[in-house]
């Protein structure tokens, strides 16, 4: 409860970094004052945004036109440029919620719970990314949208879970008791992730002998591997300025909710 | 130890005595599985080959079936306050009404098991491995179970979401378990590799499933 408190007031926005008296260097717990944060996102996005456009620009451009077809696949082997940093990020995305949980039932770090709940939905839409890129690549590749390929199944239970997280968060009310329900399955989760990725691996091998393609070829060309590398930063870039956009709101938000039971309170009648 | 063994006779008692709560999944599991026949068609050699499959998936959902009322039922009566108000280690409690609610609903569905092949044209081998492998089993599927019941323990609609948050931790023990039946019949794999991986989840879904669902349940009484 008093965890949560602090975010779920409303102060005053401090006017920045004059109001405290001493100068010294800002820490993680400092950021634990949501109006800070709020200052420090403020400032950070935009620089971001532009950074992650640039990138993508430099990005794409090397994917599209610098790298090489390959010489099996033809030009379907450019939707790895999306699909192999979309992996990368769903699992990305789930190992920082495991973090963010830990803060929350750990440290009782009050932006913990903002930063879980809002890095829900957008690991969930990269995993849902990677899906259907896998998807669209297995129809030329396979002859088929679907095959029940090891990495793609887990990565669909991973989806699964990711969804069960976001329905946890919506179905209880109360932010504060929300956040440390979704920590508990998240970190159960995050147990069970690596167990759920070898049972699969397990169960794939067991039923389809290796004959569809891999893609952890023993040497990929440094043609096709800068170009990925430069995508896989440019997506971590989208996905650091979307989480902090989202935490940003989720802030406001709470501040909207505890707002709107102030002013219920002191309707008349009360 | 007094506290939790009286804990332990109370919970049976209630699930034999009350509303039929141990045969009512069972009664779930012969439902399921009587219904496969009909989708799939009456072919017995089809039967035969699916047959660990399908007795593995109606176990499944017949024990998340009664998950839901494990906490919820002590928890609109109150008597889950005082349960939790009790000296012993939450975590212990846990493990005891797990333990008793395994006993209630896995045992039977084990029991049961040799009948529903006989439906399925299992020969012996085959369903002397389906019960086997569901002994080794379902107490993974109960602990795992216990830490969704927690977790929606004062929910409306709580007995769907537990569903939603339980069925993706449950894949590498239905996979385990229906190759594990598989193998003892045709598999390539030897019986044993499946079976004590098997075990080996249960072992671990004991530990992690009482701790996750006492801090579940501490957070909710909070």
């Amino acid at each position: 409860m008093e965890g949560n408190t602090v975010v779920n007031t409303v102060d005053p926005a401090l006017p920045d970094g004059r109001s405290t008296p001493m100068k010294r260097p800002m820490s993680l717990l400092d950021y634990a004052n949501p109006s800070r944060f709020l200052s420090f996102a403020d400032r950070v996005i935009p620089w971001l945004t532009g950074l992650t456009a640039l990138v993508f620009a430099f990005g794409l451009s090397q994917a599209l036109f610098v790298a090489p077809d390959d010489y099996q696949q033809g030009a379907t082997v450019k939707i790895m440029f999306l699909h192999v940093p979309s992996a990368w990020l769903a699992m990305f995305g789930w190992t920082l919620m495991s973090i963010a949980a830990l803060g929350t039932l750990v440290w009782r770090h009050p932006l913990a719970d903002v930063a879980a709940k809002t890095v829900a939905p957008i690991g969930a839409g990269f995993t849902l990314l990677c899906l259907i890129t896998g998807s669209l690549w297995g129809r030329p590749m396979w002859g088929t949208y679907w095959v029940w390929d090891a990495r793609l199944t887990s990565f669909f239970v991973l989806f699964l879970m990711y969804l069960g997280v976001i329905a946890l968060w919506r179905t209880v009310e109360e932010p504060a008791r929300a956040a440390r329900a979704a920590a508990i399955l998240t970190l159960v989760g995050a147990v069970n992730l690596p167990i759920i990725k070898y049972s699969v691996d397990w169960w794939n091998t067991l039923h389809q002998p290796a004959s569809v393609m891999r893609l952890g070829k023993p040497a990929i060309d440094s043609a096709i591997l800068t170009p990925l590398m430069i995508m896989t930063l440019a997506f971590t870039l989208l996905f650091v300025t979307l989480h902090f956009a989202a935490m940003r709101n989720e802030i406001l938000r709470r501040r909207v909710r505890t707002m709107l039971l102030m002013k219920a309170g002191r309707a008349p009648g009360n | 130890m007094t506290a939790l063994s009286a804990l332990f006779m109370r919970d049976l008692r209630l699930a034999w005595r009350h509303g039929g709560g141990a045969l009512m999944g069972v009664l779930f599991f012969l439902i399921v599985v009587t219904l496969i026949p009909f989708a799939v068609g009456p072919d017995l050699a089809l039967l035969q080959r699916i047959g660990p499959a399908m007795l593995w998936i109606g176990a499944l959902l017949a024990s998340l079936l009664g998950l839901d009322r494990l906490f919820a039922v002590d928890h609109e009566d109150g008597s889950l306050d005082v349960i939790l108000m009790g000296q012993a280690p939450l975590e212990l409690t846990v493990l005891t009404k797990g333990l008793a609610h395994w006993l209630t609903t896995g045992v039977p569905l084990v029991i049961a098991a040799p009948l529903l092949g006989l439906l399925l044209n299992l020969d012996i081998t085959a369903t002397a491995a389906v019960a086997l492998t569901l002994l080794a089993g379902t107490p993974a599927l109960t602990f795992i179970g216990l830490i969704g019941a927690a977790l929606s323990v004062a929910l409306r609609r709580g007995g769907l979401l537990l569903a939603v948050l339980v069925m993706p931790l449950t894949v590498p023990v239905l996979i385990f378990g229906v190759s594990a039946s598989n193998a003892a019949v045709s598999g390539p794999v030897p019986f044993g590799v499946p079976l004590t991986i098997l075990c080996a989840l249960s072992l671990m879904s004991l530990v992690i499933g009482p701790f996750a669902a006492a801090a579940a349940l501490r957070q909710d009484m909070e």
